[in-house]
Formats: structure tokens, sequence, C-alpha cells
């Protein structure tokens, strides 16, 4: 018998090390979330999937799925948090969506549509984040940073290079460049580095290929955030795990 | 000026530091413009030529907020306007004339007017006409009040128009996913 936890009022099925996002993606059930990557260790750091775990929050990214537990998550408390979260991202970066080249494809931005962002609501900061458009074939627009980490994770735990980190603490953490110099060009990052893919916004570039794709074919032009996580989610094979032309 | 028309939605609109891109997709609702005039009467607003705003239902308002005027008209729509809604990436988030927020005012207008390669002999505006730049340009909200946002560079002309009808019908405005787009 496969275990299972309560979503929503449903039962939702598990494998062992399953987070509950995980075992929720993959019933086909969405959890809003932002900094989780089906291919990576699940960070936590942007909160966007916390559920209400009976009294407590949790992110549900980094919450092992048990047995028993009764999880919400499509409730007004937890839409209200989600909303405020991705309000404050929009208003601590710089996010000038109308002359961004990841604009239709932007996760944050997809977000935000979804959960029915109007307005950032908040003071925006402005803050002064200069360009890195040293390396030949990358540019790096800091103004747009999430601290998701997943270049972080993707340059050192894929590509073997950590050419990413964050640095400093709280309000002054921002992404950095391992390098002495501190610029793109001096690291031996390559196009088809597994950190060139990973951005979920408009920070790592590549250059001279922007706006290649016309508004309307664009990845979330079509169908919103919450339809298109279900289909990149992991699921187990619908087939007996067998080849029938291998049997033959 | 003729006297109001009874039972029509008085309307008011205006471009602060915005382009008119906004005012120009609310032009895009097409013949819907016939529906919508059965509706309402506009008042301040750069199609009609008036120049200030008297009381109104609701004002909408494109661009951020660039100079001591925009501050003053924004201020004279918050007055007069029962509902005011922020229209367009630069109401909402200061947009396109806030990408100058990073950089030091005397330097742009130095840039702009003076050390620019093609002027032989520039120099700073400073007609005392010419209303004072801000320090930082910023969005609606953050100099009054906001009743509704309708972010989109520009808001579509279905938005725009999903939006009024919805206000006219006396309803809160929902916008699905396929309408809220920031760019």
């Amino acid at each position: 018998m496969t275990d299972t936890f309560l979503l929503d009022g449903e039962d939702v099925p598990f494998a062992p090390g399953q987070s509950v996002l995980q075992a929720a993606l993959a019933a086909g059930r969405y959890i809003p979330h932002l900094c989780y990557h089906p291919e990576f260790k699940p960070h936590g750091s942007c909160k966007v999937c916390t559920v209400k775990v009976g009294e407590r929050t949790a992110a549900s990214c980094t919450l092992p799925a048990q047995p028993g537990l009764e999880i919400a998550s499509d409730c007004e408390e937890m839409h209200e948090l989600r909303h405020t979260l991705v309000q404050m991202l929009f208003a601590e970066g710089n996010h000038f969506c109308p002359s961004c080249e990841k604009s239709g494809n932007c996760a944050l931005q997809a977000l935000g549509s979804d959960l029915g962002v109007m307005t950032a609501g908040f003071r925006h900061f402005f803050p002064d984040r200069p360009v890195d458009a040293s390396h030949p074939d990358i540019l790096l627009d800091f103004n747009r940073c999430i601290l998701c980490e997943l270049c972080v994770r993707a340059s050192c735990e894929v590509d073997g290079k950590c050419v990413f980190a964050l640095s400093g603490r709280g309000i002054d953490k921002h992404l950095v460049v391992n390098a002495a110099s501190g610029k793109l060009v001096d690291t031996d990052i390559a196009l088809t580095d597994k950190a060139m893919e990973v951005c979920p916004v408009g920070v790592i570039l590549r250059k001279r290929v922007g706006f290649a794709v016309p508004i309307g074919a664009r990845r979330y032009d079509q169908r919103p955030i919450s339809a298109q996580a279900l289909d990149d989610a992991p699921r187990p094979p619908s087939g007996d795990g067998r080849c029938a032309a291998c049997e033959e | 000026m003729a006297a109001p028309e009874q039972n029509k939605i008085r309307v008011a609109t205006t471009s602060l530091a915005g382009c008119f891109g906004c005012h120009m997709s609310l032009l895009d609702i097409d013949e819907r413009l016939f529906t919508l005039l059965e509706h309402v009467e506009f008042d301040r607003t750069p199609l009609t030529d008036i120049k200030h705003c008297g009381p109104c239902d609701v004002g909408l308002v494109e661009g951020g907020i660039c100079n001591a005027e925009n501050v003053h008209v924004l201020r004279e729509f918050r007055k007069n306007c029962k509902i005011l809604v922020a229209v367009g990436a630069c109401a909402v988030t200061g947009g396109l004339p806030a990408q100058r927020n990073h950089l030091d005012l005397a330097d742009c207008l130095r840039e702009v007017y003076v050390t620019e390669i093609s002027l032989a002999s520039g120099m700073i505006p400073n007609d005392p006409e010419l209303p004072l730049p801000l320090d930082k340009v910023r969005p609606l909200h953050e100099v009054v009040k906001v009743d509704y946002f309708l972010p989109g560079c520009p808001p579509s002309a279905d938005t725009i128009w999903k939006f009024l009808t919805d206000l006219l019908a006396g309803r809160t405005p929902r916008l699905g996913p396929e309408l809220i787009r920031y760019d």
C-alpha cells in the first residue's frame, strides 16, 4: 500500500524521500513555487511554496512527505502570503519587464500574473546594480536577481565550476562571480553549462539572441505557470516499465 | 461647457511621465468606444482638452511621477476622482522613466543638455515655467492612494475593456492571468 498525506482534503500518494512539493506535483497537484527546480536539491529560500501544516507553516519543497500529514495550500491565508512574497521580490529588484529579454519566459513574471499581482505595492527600492557585460557571449544583469541560488547550485553540482555564489547577509545579500576580478570573463563558464539554463528570471543571458521568440509564442504566453509546472514535473512512467520491442 | 449628463459615469484621464501608449491602447478598444460612450462622459483628458479635473467617478492615470507638475496633477486627480486607477507599467512601477533612478539627476541633465556630442553650446534649461524634475521617478502609489492597478506596457485593449466593463457594471474588476501582463 502506498503512503499518502492530505493536501487540501485530498489524498496524495508519495514515494519515500519525496518532499510534499515533489509528491504534489507528481500527482498533478500544483503548489506555487519559484526557487525549486526538479533537477536540484531543494533550497527553501523563496518561501513561495509555503503551505499550512496544522497550525504551522513550512516550505513544501523542503518538507519531507509523511503519512498522515494534513496540508493546506489552496487557501486564502497561503494565497495572500505568496502574493506578498512575489510583491516584495518585485519591489526589491529592478524588474522592468517591458525591456527584459526574459519577458514571457520568466518564472517570476508568470507567477505574478498567475497569482493576480497587479502592483508591487511596497515602496520600490530602485537598487543600483551595475550589469556585468565583460564576457563576450554572456550578459549578467543583476538587477533582476531574486537570490534563488539555482545558478549557484547548477554551477557547483552539475558543471563542477562554482562560478556563482551568494555573498552578504540579509538585505545586503547579492549574487557574486567567483573570480578575483569579480568579472564573468575571468571564469571558465561556457554557453553549454547547466548554469546557463536555470535562471528563472533574466539575470544570466546569452548575448545576441534576445527577443528571438515573438510575443504570443513565448513559454508563458499560452499557458499560465500553474499549468506549465505540472507538465514539467517528473512523474513515474505511465507504462509498466517494460519495453515490448525489447522483449519480443 | 455643457452641463454633465445625468447618469453617466464621469471619467478623467491624464498622462504624467508616460508616452501616451496607454491612451493609444484605450483607443484600441476600437468600436467598443461607442458602447463605452453610452455609459461614460469624459472630463479632463487629452481627448477633450479640458485642462483641470472636476469631480469624477473614475480617474485613469498613465505614467509615473518624474517632476513637480506630475505631483500636482496626480493630487488633483486624487482629490476629484472617487476611483483612481494606475494604468500601465510606468504608473504602476515607475517604468521606463524610472530607469534613471540609479543615476545622479545632475549627471543626467548634463549628459542630455551639455556634454552630449551633438550639442555645440548646450545649457540645462532653467525657464521658471518648467517643472522641476524629482530626484527619483516614483510609481503613483508612492505619492497618493491608488485604488486599482492595471500593469502592462501598455495594458492591452482587452485588459482595459475588461477592467472598465467590470467597473461600470459595479463589480470588483477581476483579470485572469491572460490579461495580467507586465510587458
